[in-house]
């Protein structure tokens, strides 16, 4: 083995590595920010459709549910959307602010 | 390779790519911090706008209230940074 390759095979070996390691970052993020999202969706549907708990989920309760899903999930990418516009906004004014 | 359970030390990576991980991993966290902040807004703007039944689709103000909710939110933030600046100065 040539003295070239075994050092390319080397920094393939690191470069394989650190892009896995940013994978495994990426993904555990992720995970848990569909956790946050499904557990907060849980607590705010169980609240507007579940008034009265019963012995089972009624299908008028199964068919708030669906609803209630799909308005907090656009609920979040309305806030997500003005959230990232507004930093975004603030950040091209303070950049705008030190120009002299 | 699967990307769970990699293990790597510090030692594995050349002072390139421990500088490409650093700032990956600042990348990442500002992005973390910044859906956390999105979660607790869309909690509290769902409280304060989605106040009705649940229908197929949210009506015109509900999704301005949301809207608002946020921008009212950080108004407030930048507002109150602004008048403790203030008193401090005074």
């Amino acid at each position: 083995m040539s003295f070239l390759s075994s050092s390319s095979a080397g920094s393939l070996d690191m470069q394989a590595k650190k892009e896995a390691v940013m994978q495994q970052v990426q993904q555990e993020l992720a995970l848990a920010n569909a956790q946050e999202l499904i557990n907060k969706m849980n607590s705010k549907c169980y609240d507007k459709c579940i008034p009265k708990p019963g012995s089972s989920l009624s299908s008028s309760e199964e068919k708030c549910l669906s609803n209630c899903m799909e308005r907090y999930m656009e609920a979040f990418n309305i806030v997500s959307a003005t959230y990232v516009k507004r930093v975004s906004k603030e950040r091209e004014a303070a950049l705008g602010a030190t120009t002299f | 390779m699967s990307a769970s359970n990699v293990q790597i030390r510090p030692s594995d990576l050349d002072d390139a790519s421990q500088r490409e991980l650093a700032t990956f991993l600042e990348q990442e966290q500002a992005k973390a911090r910044l859906q956390t902040s999105t979660h607790t807004f869309t909690e509290m703007c769902w409280d304060k706008c989605v106040t009705g039944s649940i229908g197929g689709r949210f009506s015109r103000s509900e999704e301005s209230c949301l809207v608002n909710c946020v921008d009212r939110f950080l108004d407030t933030s930048l507002f109150i940074v602004k008048k403790l600046e203030q008193q401090r100065g005074a």
